[in-house]
């Protein structure tokens, strides 16, 4: 039983061989060429000019991706907790009918929505100042880095509560009614009993809604076309204006840093808890 | 961990308990003043239930504004004169959205293909045999994921180039199907470590063979979470724009790649309607989705 089975690692190889043609060799290749000057050899040249063109944007890309990730995680706490806690019905019923519309929405729709609902005479201004919340002249664009945050927190607060919820429907029902026969609130049963056994579930959703928002192209593109921008954008310029793989990919490395260092948290968060076990 | 947080809350629990018996059951006298907060309560409820409403559907109300305002110009709240003469020029045959939506939906059912192909035996695997590095290779699935992806396809581009791959469908379906295996094998994972092992046993008891306990036990219970699977790639490939920009232009041109450059050209309504196009499959399958993905998958997604 201890030994591992061959028939296992045979059953796993095309998927890896998948994985190494497609990601793992391609990286290597940005990573070489990340790390060589214009005359082939080893080099520091090429992050050089990133830091100099675009470390505003790369503060930038860290700012926007770790504000949406923070919001993303509150609101999802939110909707699945009151889902899994509220006591009135009719709440819950109307909640979980509509919490989830946007999960599956494609990242270039939501962009396009937000695009025309965000703008200076966009609806959501419009809605605003037909109701008397707004004078005219107040309305603004927000199509800027809030206009990002909106799209992402848009967009992946249903698929990290989706998960969230599913969790906290599986948790063991005893302790939340122990908790709320003693008197807790249900707000300290959902962060002191709830949350820690749902822990698990929340990171990984939040790990992916990190890296993802890091990777999107379509959004930063679309609904802020300013500077500063997120650095998918300063990649696919620095590739189609003027074909500079050497910039773009140290750029890329950067990114990689910093999913690297998402994915290292979640690994080590992995490792004490099975250390724990 | 969560051993240690419970015991000193579980003592903070006793010692409030008379305060909440009290607010749970109001003497008479203040009954007028429970009905007012109850009131209140289920106002502000529905005030933040609306408001959250409207941030959900109002970026999705413009989007089908736009996709029907034949003119809408600023300072108009609304469009100055409706109709549906760009749904006209979209769905016209020779239209480049109609020949967009069948390269688009080409891609993805291809995607489905290539992606299941390899993930439900990996899956299978992962769940169930004892590998090396079980976690390394979990993470190794989340890679593409992990990674900012524009990095990548710039260089698949590059590779790509090289085989004369780009620009073809076959080029975009692999960077689609590598794109979307953390989602088809963790799911994958995920359905075959939730089917009841009782039951594989009870089937090798009475003589099944390993191939038939699978055929017949554990891949028809993984079913419906290998459905969920299947439908993560095919929505992920819909909606990939990244990897079909850099790898498939100018000669495949599915439907978000319609939709950037209708949009940017400021071609609202073109725009518009593509995205609503783009939306149908996505509310078909959030509406099925939670038929094929139980909780108790869920819970073991990641792990």
């Amino acid at each position: 039983m201890a030994r591992p089975s061959l028939f296992g690692l045979l059953l796993i190889a095309p998927a890896l061989a998948m994985i190494g043609v497609l990601f793992l060799y391609p990286l290597g290749f940005s990573l070489a060429s990340a790390f060589t000057g214009p005359d082939g050899a080893p080099s520091l040249e090429s992050f050089r000019k990133a830091y100099e063109l675009y470390s505003t944007d790369i503060l930038f890309t860290l700012f926007i991706v770790i504000v949406s990730t923070a919001l993303t995680g509150l609101f999802s706490i939110a909707i699945a907790g009151i889902l899994t806690l509220s006591e009135t019905p009719w709440l819950v019923a109307v909640l979980r009918s509509l919490y989830r519309w946007p999960l599956f929405i494609p990242f270039i729709v939501a962009a396009q929505c937000m695009r025309t609902f965000l703008a200076k005479n966009g609806l959501m201004n419009n809605t605003f100042v037909a109701l008397g919340l707004m004078e005219p002249i107040q309305a603004t664009s927000l199509l800027d880095w809030r206009g990002i945050i909106v799209t992402f927190v848009w967009k992946q607060v249903p698929f990290v509560t989706l998960m969230l919820a599913g969790a906290m429907a599986s948790i063991d029902r005893a302790t939340v009614e122990a908790g709320r026969n003693l008197g807790a609130s249900r707000l300290r049963v959902l962060i002191e009993l709830v949350l820690p056994q749902v822990a698990q579930t929340l990171l990984v959703g939040l790990v992916l809604s990190f890296v993802t928002m890091l990777s999107v192209l379509s959004v930063p593109m679309m609904v802020a076309g300013s500077q500063p921008t997120m650095l998918t954008v300063d990649m696919a310029f620095r590739i189609n204006s003027y074909g500079d793989y050497a910039t773009a990919n140290a750029l890329g490395v950067i990114s990689y840093v910093i999913a690297g260092t998402v994915a290292w948290i979640y690994l080590r968060h992995n490792v004490k808890r099975e250390v724990q076990a | 961990m969560s051993g240690t947080g419970l015991s000193p809350a579980a003592g903070g629990y006793s010692e409030k308990r008379p305060g909440r018996a009290d607010a749970g059951r109001p003497p008479a006298a203040s009954k007028a003043a429970a009905g007012v907060w109850a009131l209140g309560s289920t106002l502000l409820k529905v005030v933040a239930l609306a408001l959250f409403a409207f941030l959900l559907f109002g970026p999705l109300a413009n989007l089908v504004l736009w996709s029907v305002a034949e003119r809408w110009y600023a300072p108009f709240k609304l469009p100055v004169s409706y109709g549906l003469k760009y749904w006209e020029v979209v769905f016209r045959p020779t239209g480049d959205a109609m020949a967009s939506l069948a390269t688009s939906v080409g891609i993805a059912c291809l995607t489905v293909v290539v992606a299941l192909a390899v993930s439900v035996p990996a899956g299978y695997a992962l769940a169930r045999l004892r590998l090396p590095w079980r976690t390394a290779l979990m993470i190794l699935f989340l890679l593409p994921q992990a990674f900012p992806s524009v990095a990548i396809y710039i260089n698949v581009a590059r590779v790509f180039y090289g085989l004369g791959l780009t620009g073809t469908i076959p080029g975009v379906v692999l960077v689609h199907a590598a794109h979307g295996l953390v989602y088809s094998v963790w799911i994958a994972a995920a359905a075959f470590a939730a089917v009841d092992r009782d039951l594989e046993l009870a089937a090798r008891n009475i003589g099944a063979s390993p191939l038939r306990t699978f055929f017949t036990i554990t891949l028809p219970l993984a079913a419906p979470g290998i459905m969920a699977s299947a439908i993560f790639v095919f929505l992920e490939s819909l909606d990939e724009f990244t990897g079909t920009f850099f790898v498939g232009v100018p000669q495949v041109t599915t439907l978000p790649l319609l939709l950037y450059n209708a949009s940017m050209g400021g071609n609202y309504q073109i725009a518009s309607i593509t995205a609503l196009i783009l939306l149908v499959p996505s509310v078909l399958f959030m509406i099925v989705i939670e038929r094929f993905l139980k909780a108790d998958v869920l819970s073991k997604v990641g792990q």
